[in-house]
């Protein structure tokens, strides 16, 4: 799926990925398939403890949909480098909305790459991640 | 050392609800964050931060990067080799020390090839993390 160098223009917007109503289910799920047992992700009375009103999202996984959001557009085999950077936190309910766009397009180590900048933003339009990408894109011709 | 197992890239992407095909059957690849499920498991994957005692309850994941340099997939054999590269304190926006510690994980597959990088920051605040 993934798209050739010429088909693609710096200022292109990725398709939007949307999850929505993350589940506390979501959070333990991906607990279990990171082995990222940090309980503020799953156990409440911890998360109380630790002065949160309830338990939080992993940022891992809000960066995971960015990536989703990333690797769409680009072929998963094509990318680079990915960078985020975690805001504001994700919590059970939300929905997260991950967007990004073309930023720069070159030629660097024999290959075609493009850069983008991506985000990830809840349904009051907070941003929980920010972040970048390298992709190295198959050139037609 | 760690085998990367098919089912756990299976299981992975459907934790992070991602169905594009590239994640199954022959030549899976792994996701792109699955790098942080390795780190998890693998000896010398959270970049040695262990032996700092870092207390979870105030612990922030400030920033992630991902360098991929070799394809990643089930049946290889990834050795990582992790590293504090940095460790430092500033004063908070809203008054406090915040400690600041900064890994690197190297990702070598059975082939000796560096396959990726995880660079990872983390920030220990000095009272309960704030919402």
């Amino acid at each position: 799926m993934a798209r050739f160098f010429q088909d693609v223009n710096e200022g292109d917007e990725l398709p939007p990925v949307v999850v929505e109503n993350l589940s506390r289910t979501d959070l333990v799920r991906y607990a279990g398939a990171s082995g990222d047992f940090n309980p503020i992700h799953h156990d409440e009375e911890f998360a109380h403890m630790a002065g949160q009103p309830s338990v939080f999202g992993h940022g891992m996984l809000t960066a995971a949909f960015v990536g989703r959001c990333v690797t769409d557009f680009v072929g998963p085999e094509n990318l680079r480098r990915f960078k985020v950077r975690f805001a504001t936190r994700v919590w059970p309910g939300d929905t997260i909305v991950s967007m990004g766009k073309v930023t720069r397009m070159y030629d660097a180590d024999g290959e075609r790459r493009i850069d983008g900048e991506v985000q990830a933003v809840n349904q009051k339009g907070d941003v929980a991640v920010s972040g970048s990408f390298t992709a190295a894109l198959p050139s037609r011709g | 050392m760690m085998r990367v197992e098919y089912g756990k890239v299976r299981e992975f992407a459907r934790a992070i609800k991602d169905a594009n095909p590239a994640y199954a059957g022959d030549g899976a690849l792994a996701p792109p964050t699955f790098l942080m499920t390795i780190a998890h498991w693998i000896e010398g994957g959270m970049g040695g931060t262990r032996s700092l005692k870092l207390d979870y309850r105030r612990l922030l994941h400030g920033e992630q990067e991902f360098e991929y340099l070799k394809p990643i997939r089930p049946g290889d054999v990834l050795t990582a080799r992790g590293r504090t590269k940095d460790v430092f304190e500033k004063e908070g926006k809203r008054g406090g020390k915040m400690l600041f510690v900064i890994t690197e994980t190297e990702f070598t597959n059975q082939r000796g090839e560096v396959a990726a990088y995880s660079r990872s920051t983390l920030i220990q605040t000095e009272g309960a993390v704030q919402g």
